[in-house]
């Protein structure tokens, strides 16, 4: 976009701007070249009867300087855009510079991620170096959503335990960093049938983790879990191709409870873990995700 | 009176006689030519051109614990000085020192004038090894003014040639010095050798050293006179029982030539002989016979030459002397001089400097060899985990400021089972480093209902445990724990 709407803002600007170099140059000469009349070492000038202004005589050099700051000011609208929408001999923009700093980042960086491109996740784990940017990657791009200590929060995935809804390999974990992951439950209460069978039906999920349930509910809502099997598998564990929870466990990722599973068949849930891919590199993608992996190894953890 | 006389000084009492002219508002700079001074002030100074100078080209050469012993590590965010290491949060040292810098710069003032201007003061310090050089090379003031006035010839150019070389090597051994501060200065050695210095250090040698160069060579008393705020102050400080150096006119005039034997009471004439060498001493170009004048800085040249002449002349010293504009109206003694130092002012700055250095040299003997950052996890407040436990998620950072590990222990308090979970065992963090932490504290779930939803405050304590070199000790760190609704 433009910085002006119209070309004619620009040319005052760039006016206003050159007018004020100039008088300021003039300016000085007049000054430079006035002279005073002293016969008492004063300007001559009295205020309130008797207060009189001291000449204390700017020392000639200091002009210089000021000649030297116009003639900078000169060379440096030159080179750079100042003037209305001029681009200036250095062709410099502040979009231009972030580039470069950024690719000049990028091929600092290169060189600290060269070692770790072929690892293996377990050696990665063992690299105490590699840990260390790890963390620090997690702690600035994924303890927003997993915490600083991964462990998640409600609808936010605990990293730490061997529960994965897409697998939890290191190829598998650089795609979800890289691709991010779109979870879908759709509403499945029609499917299911009326109020009373999805109550049945959470009561029979409960039930395949031990949780706290109601088994003659779920004993009724065991042949209504049909629905789900497409899904979660007729065991209900899950299906990691798919991102399908395995219900067996007792990792309850949207709230644990009757009315916490009544509310995900009734309602359903789109959940969202966004794309890295364009935020960090595939270098740094790669250690991140085996200092995640290693967050899941109990032996890892202990370990750190 | 003439205008260049004129030009700096106080409108004259009698400007009525003075010849009316035309001067302009800019003044071309006129070079002084201060001419070599010896004597008791003078011996001072350079005893301080001495310690000042030993300290700042020798300090970054000593070493402690295998490193620099004062260095700071912009890059690492670590400043080392000796046995202290400080972290960027221990800034409030550096107030402390500058509160005290200005107290004692107010009380020295209120005293005995620019005696930091005249003595210590780094732009005086080095024009004084410049000017001494420039001696070296071109001689004194007679010298030297002929040396400029003359033509250009194999002798001029060599002893300004000599000269400059001193200088700039002068300059740009400082400015590799000044370096030295910030980057190991071994290593910096080693760098200048080979000439492969990175460009942050070429700028920051070559500035600095340019900077040394100019101003001590050429800038001199143009710093003291235009740039430099202190002597736009000093009147605040100043009062009548301030020692200043002063002329005493009631002496010294009617001033005249006269011969070694004639009395100058029978020629009606002052001590002052008007050999003007006071003026010629003055390094900002001054005439101390007019007075106090905002341009002195208090070096004192005046009086150590005055005495000299005074010595020869067979009169007694101190014609030009320090003194205080009561003890020159009302004739008073030196005991009376020093009776009047202990006055309110003079007091009370005393009393602050004292109280201000002991809480500041308190403080840093009774600081904590590390500190801790408690930073809640702000995304998630609150998670709810097995058996309805609430969860909340902390990172501490821990900062050992000792050049040894050290070992900590984490707990917490302030809600009812509280605990930590999994449990931290003993955290190490190396030698004057930083280590972040992530911590999870929990609440069971009747606490949680009993306690009602918000935020409530917790402490956590950070317990070191004693190892060889360090003593046990502990801080206590605030925060919240949040309960969700």
């Amino acid at each position: 976009m433009s910085d002006f709407f119209s070309n004619g803002w620009s040319v005052f600007v760039a006016g206003a701007t050159i007018l004020g170099l100039l008088l300021c140059l003039v300016l000085l000469i007049i000054a430079s070249r006035r002279k005073i009349m002293a016969n008492d070492n004063t300007t001559g000038h009295i205020w309130d009867e008797d207060l009189r202004e001291l000449n204390n005589p700017l020392p000639r050099w200091w002009m210089g300087l000021f000649v030297l700051t116009v003639v900078f000011a000169g060379i440096y609208l030159a080179m750079y855009p100042g003037l209305g929408s001029t681009e200036g001999s250095l062709k410099w923009t502040s979009t231009g510079q972030y580039e470069a700093e950024q690719a000049k980042a990028r091929a600092a960086l290169e060189g600290v991620y060269a070692k770790y491109a072929a690892m293996p996740a377990e050696a990665l784990a063992k690299d105490p170096q590699a840990m260390g940017i790890g963390e620090r990657l997690f702690a600035n791009n994924c303890a927003g959503c997993h915490g600083s200590d991964a462990r998640g929060s409600k609808g936010f995935p605990n990293l730490t335990d061997s529960d994965w809804l897409y697998g939890g390999a290191h190829d598998t974990i650089i795609e979800t960093i890289s691709k991010g992951r779109n979870g879908v439950m759709p509403p499945m209460a029609a499917a299911v049938g009326t109020p009373e069978d999805v109550r049945n039906v959470a009561n029979y999920v409960l039930s395949l983790s031990g949780s706290p349930h109601n088994s003659i509910a779920a004993q009724l809502g065991k042949p209504k879990f049909g629905a789900c099997a497409a899904c979660h598998g007729p065991d209900g564990k899950g299906n990691q191709a798919l991102g399908a929870p395995n219900l067996t466990d007792k990792v309850w990722l949207h709230g644990w409870g009757e009315d916490a599973v009544m509310a995900m068949i009734n309602n359903g849930k789109n959940n969202v873990m966004p794309a890295h891919a364009s935020r960090l590199s595939a270098e740094q993608i790669r250690v991140l995700a085996a200092y995640v992996w290693s967050l899941s190894q109990t032996t890892a953890v202990a370990a750190k | 009176m003439s205008s260049e006389a004129s030009a700096t000084t106080q409108p004259s009492q009698s400007g009525g006689d003075a010849a009316v002219e035309m001067v302009s508002l800019y003044q071309a700079q006129k070079k002084i030519y201060p001419r070599a001074v010896t004597g008791w002030f003078a011996t001072w100074r350079w005893s301080l051109v001495w310690i000042t100078q030993l300290l700042f080209y020798g300090l970054p050469w000593l070493n402690w614990n295998g490193r620099q012993a004062v260095l700071f590590d912009l890059g690492a965010r670590r400043f080392y000085i000796f046995e202290l290491v400080l972290y960027p949060q221990d800034f409030i040292f550096l107030t402390g020192i500058l509160l005290i810098s200005a107290y004692a710069l107010f009380l020295f003032t209120a005293v005995a004038g620019r005696l930091w201007c005249g003595y210590a003061c780094p732009q005086t310090v080095y024009t004084e090894i410049f000017m001494w050089v420039e001696q070296r090379f071109e001689g004194d003031r007679a010298a030297r003014m002929r040396l400029d006035a003359g033509p250009w010839n194999a002798e001029k150019l060599a002893r300004k040639g000599g000269k400059q070389l001193v200088w700039l090597s002068l300059g740009l051994w400082t400015g590799f010095t000044f370096v030295g501060y910030f980057t190991p200065i071994k290593l910096l050695g080693s760098e200048a050798l080979a000439l492969s210095f990175g460009p942050w250090e070429w700028f920051w040698v070559l500035f600095y050293g340019f900077a040394t160069y100019g101003n001590a060579g050429y800038m001199r008393e143009q710093v003291c006179k235009y740039m430099c705020p202190y002597a736009r102050f000093q009147s605040a400080m100043f009062d009548k029982d301030t020692l200043i150096i002063s002329y005493d006119a009631e002496r010294g005039e009617p001033r005249g030539a006269r011969g070694r034997k004639a009395d100058p009471k029978q020629l009606g004439l002052g001590a002052c002989i008007d050999c003007n060498l006071c003026v010629h001493v003055c390094p900002t170009g001054i005439d101390i016979r007019k007075g106090l004048q905002y341009e002195c800085i208090g070096c004192a040249a005046c009086v150590d030459v005055c005495n000299g002449v005074m010595d020869k002349m067979g009169y007694a010293r101190g014609l030009v002397r320090y003194d205080t504009q009561n003890g020159l109206s009302q004739h008073l003694t030196r005991s009376q001089l020093l009776a009047r130092m202990f006055r309110p002012r003079v007091l009370i700055y005393t009393a602050i400097l004292f109280v201000i250095s002991a809480a500041l040299m308190a403080s840093i003997a009774l600081r904590t060899t590390f500190k801790v950052d408690v930073v809640r996890d702000r995304a998630s407040l609150a998670r709810q985990v097995e058996d309805g436990y609430v969860e909340n998620v902390y990172r501490l950072q821990i900062m050992n400021a000792t050049e040894q590990e050290q070992r900590f222990t984490l707990t917490a308090s302030g809600l009812l089972g509280l605990r930590m979970q999994p449990a931290v065992d003993v955290v190490a963090v190396g030698p004057a480093e930083a280590r972040w932490i992530s911590v999870a504290l929990r609440v069971p779930p009747e606490v949680a209902a009993s306690e009602g939803a918000g935020a409530h405050p917790i402490q956590f304590e950070i317990r070191r445990l004693a190892s060889p070199g360090t003593d046990a000790g502990s801080l206590m760190e605030k925060s919240t724990f949040v309960l969700p609704r």
